[in-house]
């Protein structure tokens, strides 16, 4: 009962006076640990400085403005919001385990996740040996592919389930490979190589990155058509990263929100990759008009 | 009036923050478990691993002192930014590869909570080191070690070069060497700041001051070899207000040398390395600033968006800057025709005669240029090997050095930032094995000089 008349003592404060003035008065109360003293420092905890970025055109939603609100006063809010993130991107790694330990020192330097995670397709490499459990794991990942010298996809339906005919081809070699819409990460990439392929989608993968773009080295004999359209968080960074694939044909760089002037790496492209045909649907390529006489 | 009353009951209450003394609020606090002094991105490196390290919340209490806020002379934003694993020594392969590790994951190491997400604008363009036949076989011995240590290089001849990089003039070029992955340029300033308000987030305390001094004991020691030394341990740390005298004494535990190019004035001040030469009291820091320069050229008929970061055996390097056209290049002086540190003004003769011949050699292309601007920066530069120093000096019991990266610096700071917290939070390297660039090769007089090429 005392606790609920600090609480609304407190609280009154707050309004009436800001939030300096409560705390202070509320140094010594129970409920301490739920709450935040005012100092400078913790202002800085979650980037209060801006309550949101300058670069969103419309500000957050009530929800994520409350959250916010919440974070900066409660250590637990903090705590729990760091922990939801946390679980997601172990979630990801999980989801994009590699297949083969990355085998130098700088293992060392992979987050506890990532260790805990590599471990998952042992077994059907142990068992099958590396192409199947590549095949495995493209199938996980609800994408499709199809081997070397046969026409038909192997792909996964909508609910999830796919054939496990792909466990008797041994020794088959993957040659088109299709990750379309997947959470498919530049770790997951890894457990492609080692394939010669030939066709390789990334098409509207979220988690594809610059770095993701770099690992593509290993395809720079074999490959001959990439499509990274549609992935939101490539940058003209990675699209430097394609400078090994001169073996391609067909890339296809639609609609990259983050590329800021598309015409001129349309062209740059164009220039490093000869024998390259470059797509770039979904930009507005036609010439600004300068202000002026 | 009621507003002026409810301020001053407000004042009077106990809890607020009124004293009838006034004292500067921008003092940093009397006492701290670790200061670290120098607030460039090695600084903040080893102040965001500490805060990681340590097990609970507001573990250790750590102080990074930067005596300017505008970041004007800093060696962290005047580099090129770029990193690469193409070295001879293991030790500087494993601290650029398990930079390059940090970077690829960066925003699950520096992300805030509700800020936007970390973006280094990391270019994946590569380094491409360009040899003639007298030193092509150091080249071939690196490229066996950079494999060895988990480095992605491949080795080009002439022929290939030429086909991937039809604008390089091969004529002299014996053997080349490609960065295929881990390797090319950044932002150092975003790296920088994602590494401050990362720590600042954990706890670490800024404090923008400059070290005038340090209050030590004195422990009078003989050495094996039958030599006096005084053993130094820092008590306090002496922090100057930005123009004033005032001054407050930080109380210390473990003081950590990340200044730089001015690392050897902090060791002065502490009065190590005055001793006669050749014994271990007069073994002083071997680090200088040195001056190096870079420009900024625009050539429309320069190399495209593969062109890496090339680094010619004569010693010139240049890089693609944005999609302009625009190159920036640099190369390092001769020993003895080292520009005056004393300022940051730039020698733009130096352009003229030696870097643009070099230039127009390996690229024909540039041989019309436009130079638009430059500017200098300084090299925390190790006289003794031009290495990095990281660990203990034997006559400062509790000053912890980061520094003589020569150049380096900003590719290996994630790195040797998580080294050093290892050896001050668990008393030695736990992942990489960095002893080989401590004090000792010092003690012993023998340099761990990199093989390059240039």
């Amino acid at each position: 009962m005392w606790n609920c008349l600090i609480v609304l003592v407190e609280r009154a404060m707050f309004v009436l006076y800001g939030s300096r003035f409560a705390f202070r008065v509320n140094m010594a109360a129970p409920l301490v640990p739920l709450q935040r003293f005012c100092k400078l420092a913790s202002l800085h905890v979650c980037g209060r400085r801006r309550l949101w970025s300058s670069s969103v055109a419309t500000p957050p939603s009530l929800y994520k403005r409350l959250l916010l609100a919440l974070t900066q006063r409660f250590y637990d809010v903090e705590i729990l919001l760091n922990w939801r993130s946390q679980l997601k991107s172990q979630a990801l790694q999980k989801k994009n385990a590699s297949l083969t330990p990355l085998e130098h020192e700088h293992l060392n330097t992979v987050s506890h996740t990532d260790r805990a995670s590599l471990g998952y397709y042992h077994y059907t490499q142990e068992h099958y040996g590396d192409n199947v459990a590549s095949a495995y794991f493209i199938l996980n990942m609800h994408g499709s592919f199809r081997y070397a010298g046969q026409s038909e996809w192997f792909r996964s339906d909508s609910s999830g389930k796919f054939s496990w005919d792909f466990v008797n081809q041994k020794d088959s070699l993957l040659e088109e490979v299709d990750l379309g819409h997947t959470v498919i990460n530049q770790m997951g990439l890894g457990n492609l190589v080692g394939n010669p392929l030939r066709t390789l989608s990334l098409r509207g993968c979220h988690e594809v990155d610059d770095w993701a773009l770099a690992r593509l080295h290993v395809f720079q004999d074999t490959l001959e058509e990439l499509d990274i359209s549609c992935c939101p968080h490539i940058t003209i960074g990675g699209l430097a990263a394609l400078r090994n694939l001169k073996g391609l044909h067909r890339l296809n760089v639609s609609s990259l929100p983050r590329l800021g002037s598309p015409g001129l790496v349309i062209i740059m492209l164009e220039e490093m990759l000869p024998l390259c045909q470059v797509t770039a649907k979904g930009y507005d390529l036609s010439l600004t008009q300068l202000g002026g006489n | 009036m009621r507003e002026v009353k409810k301020d001053k009951v407000a004042d009077a209450l106990p809890g607020s923050q009124w004293s009838p003394f006034e004292m500067n609020p921008n003092l940093p606090p009397e006492r701290a478990d670790i200061v670290i002094i120098g607030g460039g991105v090695i600084g903040w490196s080893i102040a965001y691993w500490l805060k990681k390290k340590e097990r609970v919340r507001d573990g250790v209490k750590v102080i990074v002192v930067e005596k300017d806020p505008t970041y004007s002379q800093a060696s962290t934003v005047l580099s090129a930014g770029g990193i690469r694993q193409q070295f001879s020594l293991t030790e500087n392969i494993q601290l650029s590869l398990a930079s390059a590790d940090f970077m690829r994951n960066i925003n699950e190491h520096l992300g805030v909570l509700n800020q936007e997400p970390v973006d280094l604008q990391f270019n994946h363009s590569g380094y491409l080191f360009v040899a003639n036949e007298s030193v092509a076989h150091i080249m071939e011995e690196n490229y066996s070690t950079q494999r060895f240590a988990g480095a992605k290089v491949s080795l080009l001849s002439p022929v290939q070069l030429k086909e991937k990089f039809p604008w390089i003039n091969t004529e002299d070029v014996a053997l080349a060497s490609y960065g295929l992955e881990n390797e090319g340029w950044f932002d150092p300033w975003t790296l920088l700041n994602a590494f401050r308000q990362k720590a600042i987030s954990m706890g670490v305390i800024q404090s923008i001051g400059e070290v005038t001094g340090f209050n030590c004991t004195l422990n009078r020691m003989d050495t094996v070899d039958g030599e006096t030394v005084d053993v130094k341990r820092i008590k306090h740390v002496n922090v100057r207000m930005p123009n004033s005298r005032e001054y407050q004494p930080v109380e210390c535990a473990i003081v950590v040398n990340a200044a730089g190019a001015f690392s050897a004035k902090l060791v002065d001040m502490m009065g190590i390395g005055t001793g006669p030469k050749d014994t271990l009291s007069g073994m002083a820091l071997p680090v200088e600033p040195r001056k190096r320069f870079i420009y900024v050229f625009n050539c429309p008929d320069g190399p495209g968006l593969d062109c890496p970061f090339l680094v010619d055996y004569s010693g010139i390097y240049f890089r693609r800057e944005g999609l302009g056209g625009n190159y920036i290049t640099g190369t390092s002086p001769e020993e003895d025709a080292e520009p005056d540190v004393s300022n940051l003004d730039v020698d733009h003769e130096f352009f003229q005669e030696k870097i643009w011949p070099s230039l127009a050699h390996r690229v024909p292309a540039f041989e019309s240029l436009k130079v638009t601007s430059a500017w200098a920066g300084y090299y925390d530069y190790n006289t003794f090997d031009q290495n990095a120093i990281l660990g203990i000096h034997p006559l400062a019991q509790n000053m912890f050095f980061a520094t003589g990266f020569s150049g380096h610096g900003l590719q290996q700071s994630p790195a040797a930032g998580r080294a050093v917290a290892e050896l001050i939070l668990d008393g030695s390297y736990q992942t990489l094995d960095l002893k080989g660039l401590g004090f000792q090769r010092i003690m012993a007089k023998e340099p761990l000089l990199e093989k390059n090429i240039v």
